[in-house]
């Protein structure tokens, strides 16, 4: 018998069931974009793979209502749960006009969507972790009971903006949640590469905060690390700092081969702990979920990612002339 | 209405702001108890609390980041680079970030954010506490760059950049801190970002330039005047995106043309602007343009002399005026 382990935290069965399809959600789509991208209909994927009970885990964890998120740009999971919907992601994917997150104007990845507080993103990595700061210091000044949620990956965690934002957050006891999704690789290097200390949650000392190292493939881990997270910086007991660990299951993005600087064997092995199998095999071994739930659930899942991908292949392109139009407000 | 100083100016556009809106705020490094290094903040710590004027860790990264999350919220942050020449850490944040936002999420998300900075030479600052650094940001669309010459314009044109909806980067000249006084009115006024301003009315040479290098300006154009040569002078304020139209008028109306930077000169603003009236002005020339900048070396030394020379001072001014009054 499975120990129950969702109820211990506060997890409700209809919510860890909510969280299993909203990580299979991201799964779905993350695929289809790979089955887009090689067919030659979309030109760029990056993904979430193997970072889904990572995401999930943590978004649950938040105020879904108020809080606001500054995901980096493998965040499908933690968009998905903040109100993004699939369709919003393949036009993103299509670079179509509707696209919420930046109407085609930005690669997929790069996250956004103001009525979500979806905080908007751009590539060059860890800049959002100030955003995340900031924030929190104008929720603060407002008197407003609200969290920033702001991700990054481990080699980003060597940015400047990393430390100088965690230490602005730390200064000034602010409600920021820092997660580090170090999924082992930034693109090619692997973690030994990147980190002079063991662990990225080793840095959170120097900036005044706590530091938790937690199981990224266990959605129900991340959960409680940043569910306790929250509830410090709602206490105003300021930011805390939260790594979770897991895999990266797909190489960097569609235009990297990730033979060059890794085994077969070893993402082989890595799939064997894939959150998406754990956590549904948990689901069944503590009846929240059996095989023909599972069945139908994936059903579901299927036919929304393929309304979806119809939709945005079908959706027309921003027009030409709009090229020109949000570089200032426009009265 | 009193004869205040180019930094009282600053202050007195600071606390209004504050007082009129609750969104205003001020981070940075010194901004607070101690009022600022140059004592731009100076009072307001006192009068808003320790929550509106932030004392902030020394890294200026943080400082434009923290305050373009801000920004991105709904605040009205003012954010202060201790000398223009440290604003480089925080280039990444504000040309990746702050110029881009509206523009990346098609209009979602808005950047409301002023970043000042003081700049500019002839304080005995060397090469770390004297650089123009407009010319850096001078081609990223999404960003405006301000840099008044009196503290009339600096009063309206702060007041502006708080208000307005983009992010303004806002050069103040440091030697014009205590140096250029004159009457500033006690209302609320601002002064529209993107307009250029006619200094002198002249007919016979036009000088375009901005900041101090106004001052320089004027200060020749009244020797010329007894000589009976009429200097007409635009003073740019906005210098990213330029004021075309102003540009073109003020070129077109003498045919005799002088830009003025105290920066580098390749690549200089005046050099943009130099293109606007080649474009638009070759039958209205008399002569070639003429370009009076600082010499292209790294930046201005620390010794006096050598400082002297890097920079444009009125003499120099009246003598390049002089000769392009003679072509």
């Amino acid at each position: 018998m499975v120990e129950n382990r969702h109820l211990q935290v506060g997890l409700r069965d209809e919510d860890v069931l909510e969280m299993y399809k909203v990580m299979l959600l991201a799964r779905r789509i993350d695929e289809r974009m790979w089955l887009l991208n090689r067919s030659g209909k979309i030109p760029f994927v990056v993904s979430c793979q193997g970072q889904e009970a990572s995401q999930v885990g943590a978004a649950f964890a938040l105020n879904r209502e108020k809080d606001y998120v500054l995901p980096y740009y493998r965040d499908l999971g933690v968009v998905l749960a903040f109100g993004m919907t699939a369709k919003d992601l393949m036009l993103s994917s299509f670079a179509k006009a509707e696209d919420p997150n930046s109407g085609g104007r930005q690669m997929p990845g790069h996250f956004g969507q103001k009525k979500n507080r979806i905080v908007t993103g751009s590539s060059p990595v860890t800049t959002q972790v100030p955003h995340a700061v900031g924030i929190a210091l104008a929720a603060k000044m407002e008197g407003k009971d609200i969290v920033s949620f702001v991700t990054f990956g481990e080699g980003s965690s060597n940015q400047g903006d990393f430390h100088e934002g965690a230490n602005f957050a730390g200064v000034h006891k602010l409600p920021v949640i820092l997660m580090c999704e170090n999924n082992q690789y930034a693109i090619s290097i692997p973690i030994e590469k990147q980190l002079a200390c063991g662990k990225v949650s080793d840095r959170a000392i120097g900036y005044g905060m706590p530091g938790v190292t937690v199981d990224g493939n266990d959605p129900i881990e991340v959960y409680k690390a940043v569910k306790e997270a929250a509830d410090r910086g709602r206490r105003g007991e300021g930011p805390s700092l939260i790594e979770a660990v897991s895999y990266r299951l797909t190489p960097h993005s569609s235009d990297d081969d990730d033979s060059q600087y890794r085994s077969a064997d070893e993402v082989s092995e890595a799939k064997k702990i894939d959150s998406i199998i754990t956590f549904a095999a948990y689901l069944k071994a503590t009846s929240v979920m059996d095989d023909e739930m599972e069945k139908q659930i994936n059903e579901e899942i299927m036919k929304v990612v393929n309304e979806a991908t119809d939709y945005a292949e079908e959706a027309p392109f921003a027009k030409e002339d709009t090229l020109s139009k949000y570089v200032y407000a426009e009265k | 209405m009193a004869v205040i100083s180019y930094i009282d100016a600053v202050i007195m556009a600071i606390r209004e702001e504050m007082e009129r809106d609750s969104r205003v705020f001020v981070l940075g490094e010194d901004v607070g108890k101690k009022g600022g290094v140059f004592k731009a903040t100076s009072g307001l710590y006192e009068q808003f609390g320790e929550q509106r004027v932030i004392d902030t860790p020394l890294a200026e990264s943080a400082i434009a980041g923290v305050g373009i999350g801000a920004a991105m919220y709904g605040m009205r942050p003012i954010a202060e680079m201790q000398f223009a020449d440290f604003i480089m850490p925080a280039i990444n944040q504000i040309i990746s970030e702050s110029a881009k936002i509206r523009y990346r999420s098609n209009n979602d998300w808005q950047c409301p954010i002023v970043i000042r900075a003081p700049y500019g030479g002839g304080v005995h600052g060397a090469l770390y506490h004297s650089q123009s650094v407009e010319a850096i940001f001078a081609n990223q669309p999404g960003l405006k760059i301000v840099m008044p010459s009196t503290p009339y314009d600096v009063k309206g044109l702060l007041k502006a950049a708080i208000r307005d909806e983009d992010p303004v980067l806002f050069f103040e000249h440091k030697r014009a801190y205590r140096l250029i006084k004159e009457e500033v009115p006690d209302d609320d006024y601002v002064l529209p970002i993107g307009k250029a301003d006619i200094k002198r009315v002249g007919d016979d040479v036009t000088v375009i330039t901005y900041g101090l290098c106004v001052h320089f300006a004027l200060q020749a154009a009244e020797k010329l005047a007894s000589d009976g040569i009429s200097v007409h002078i635009l003073d740019l304020r906005t210098v990213y995106p330029l004021d075309q139209e102003a540009i073109i008028e003020a070129a077109a109306k003498t045919g005799k043309v002088l830009l003025i930077t105290e920066d580098n000169k390749e690549g200089s603003i005046i050099s943009e602007v130099s293109a606007i009236i080649a474009e638009n002005c070759l039958f209205d020339l008399d002569a070639p343009i003429m370009r009076l900048a600082g010499p292209d070396v790294p930046a201005m030394p620390y010794s006096p002399p050598l400082e002297k020379s890097f920079m444009v001072n009125p003499d120099k001014v009246e003598k390049a005026l002089r000769d392009l009054a003679a072509y």
